[in-house]
């Protein structure tokens, strides 16, 4: 039952890493339409950030997690102004051949630096030791980023359903056209909701810091299994993407344990749920098919 | 309050506008007739600026708005009924109603607008499509009433309502026009089209037919509608 309690748990840590990253990628899929490939780059950037900010310039953990956060959601910014802006009405091989090559230049960006070996980077010591549930101990750092995931789509899905911002956020990305015919700028919202997703992303890699292997090639090894999260949620929704997050860490988790004997089984297990979704419901869990503009 | 000049449009290849050329004084309800494919929703689209690839001017209080972006136009005044009853299926009843920002001097309050359809009140927190299409009618023309519109844009309002319910839009659309609110109204039913408004303009072929009033539409009736197809 411990083993159960375990397996569980670090599922849900897992999954909690695919929230957050889903969660950025629905956001920016429901407002700018770009599905955005180099969100696994930015993800190793914000590890990466924090690990140089740390050995170079004695940033601690804390500030990095503010300070990452905030730098790649202004870079994100700038790129979206500079780049991204241009996807709008062009071929959507546009959007992917743009940010597959912007994952590649990041990734070799950081390659020519600093290698491709993994670097350490130490669990900050107030998070170090363990937290005794009654009859097994979790790491505390991991106990941390569960519930800091948890109280951040919390905070997201507030601001999204219960305040104006949220609304005017939903409304644009329902039905752009119709929503700007109602008086408001809704091209004034897409450089922010794309900062936002991709300071989410920088966020999702600082906490993967002390826990994951620090080295150029991390995000592209999770990404794949973001997007097929983002595709069994349903590409564009918001509580979908965080559902299956927390889900697919589970499904993986379980299936390592208790599918060892089949590797290829554990190992394509995502796959395999994500394709059973689409055959049943194409839009994904909680997608909607595409509504007029 | 309106005037359009020269205006032409394109879908692609096919034009769908010609040349053309109208004006709706304030406090006016007009009327555009014709067949499917005459070109009067994309003329309702030129003018709330939703059209890309137009030609020609719009004045709104002579002021040249053609090239104003659609949010800049909602915020002079004009206001948007289309034809789909852009219902939020992401938004609430009540924010459906609110997330136009006021514009005109006169807006509805939340509270005017469920006193006038106690059926949107009791559905207030519930998604908009989840009304039915008659509610969902009445919760776009309260929308821009809420917003306090000066000029409504109105895209087949009554289509595929109960004769009840095309009464109750009549009845909004007339109060609307004592309170000042001007209408450009695209309406197949004649017989509602003359009980609302005062002239009317017949499109064919993406061009401007005839401009007919009240009893020319009356008198010609039978013609108007064998020519309509309906």
């Amino acid at each position: 039952m411990s083993g159960f309690a375990q397996n569980t748990f670090n599922g849900l840590v897992s999954g909690a890493f695919y929230a957050l990253l889903a969660l950025g990628l629905a956001v920016i899929f429901g407002m700018l339409r770009v599905v955005n490939f180099a969100h696994g780059a930015f993800y190793m950037l914000g590890a990466f950030g924090a690990y140089v900010l740390l050995t170079e310039a004695g940033v601690p953990f804390w500030a990095a997690l503010v300070i990452m956060p905030v730098g790649l959601g202004l870079l994100g910014m700038a790129l979206e102004r500079a780049v991204i802006h241009r996807l709008t009405r062009l071929d959507p091989l546009y959007n992917f051949l743009l940010t597959f090559g912007l994952t590649l230049i990041l990734q070799d960006l950081v390659k020519l630096r600093y290698g491709v070996q993994s670097s350490p980077y130490e669990t900050p010591s107030l998070l170090s030791g363990s937290v005794n549930f009654g009859l097994f101990d979790f790491p505390t750092y991991r106990v941390f980023i569960l519930g800091f995931a948890v109280l951040l789509c919390v905070a997201v899905w507030w601001v999204l359903t219960r305040t104006r911002i949220g609304m005017v956020v939903r409304a644009s990305t329902e039905r752009p056209d119709l929503t700007r015919a109602f008086g408001i700028d809704v091209g004034r919202w897409v450089t922010p909701v794309f900062g936002f997703g991709i300071g989410l992303a920088g966020l999702a890699g600082v906490l993967a810091a002390p826990m994951r292997a620090v080295n150029p090639l991390m995000g592209a090894d999770l990404i794949i299994v973001v997007f097929a999260v983002v595709v069994i949620g349903g590409l564009g929704s918001i509580f979908g993407s965080v559902a299956a997050g927390f889900g697919i860490g589970l499904v993986q988790a379980w299936g390592e344990a208790y599918l060892s004997a089949f590797p290829i089984v554990s190992q394509t297990i995502v796959f395999v749920v994500m394709a059973g979704v689409l055959l049943w419901r194409p839009a994904g869990l909680f997608g909607r098919e595409e509504a007029p503009a | 309050m309106l005037r359009i000049e020269n205006l032409s449009a394109s879908y692609g290849e096919a034009q769908v506008l010609r040349e053309v050329s109208l004006e709706v004084a304030a406090g006016e309800v007009v009327t555009l007739v014709g067949r499917n494919g005459a070109g009067k929703s994309t003329l309702l689209r030129c003018v709330m600026g939703l059209h890309a690839g137009q030609r020609g001017t719009v004045e709104l209080d002579g002021r040249d708005i053609s090239r104003l972006p659609a949010h800049k136009r909602a915020r002079l005044g004009l206001g948007w009924v289309p034809d789909d009853r852009g219902s939020y299926a992401t938004l609430t009843v009540t924010e459906n109603l609110t997330l136009p920002p006021t514009v005109g001097p006169d807006p509805w309050s939340l509270e005017r607008v469920y006193e006038a359809f106690p059926a949107l009140y009791t559905r207030r927190d519930s998604a908009a499509t989840m009304l039915s299409g008659g509610e969902q009618q009445m919760l776009a023309l309260a929308r821009v009433l809420r917003m306090g519109a000066r000029l409504l844009l109105c895209d087949e309002p009554t289509e595929g309502l109960s004769p009840l319910l095309v009464q109750q839009v009549g009845e909004l659309l007339r109060e609307a026009k004592r309170h000042g609110v001007t209408v450009l109204l695209v309406e197949q039913n004649l017989h509602f089209a003359t009980g609302v408004a005062d002239r009317h303009y017949l499109l064919a072929e993406g061009r401007v037919a005839e401009a007919m009033d009240n009893s020319e539409v009356r008198s010609r009736e039978r013609e108007l509608l064998a020519y309509l197809g309906i």
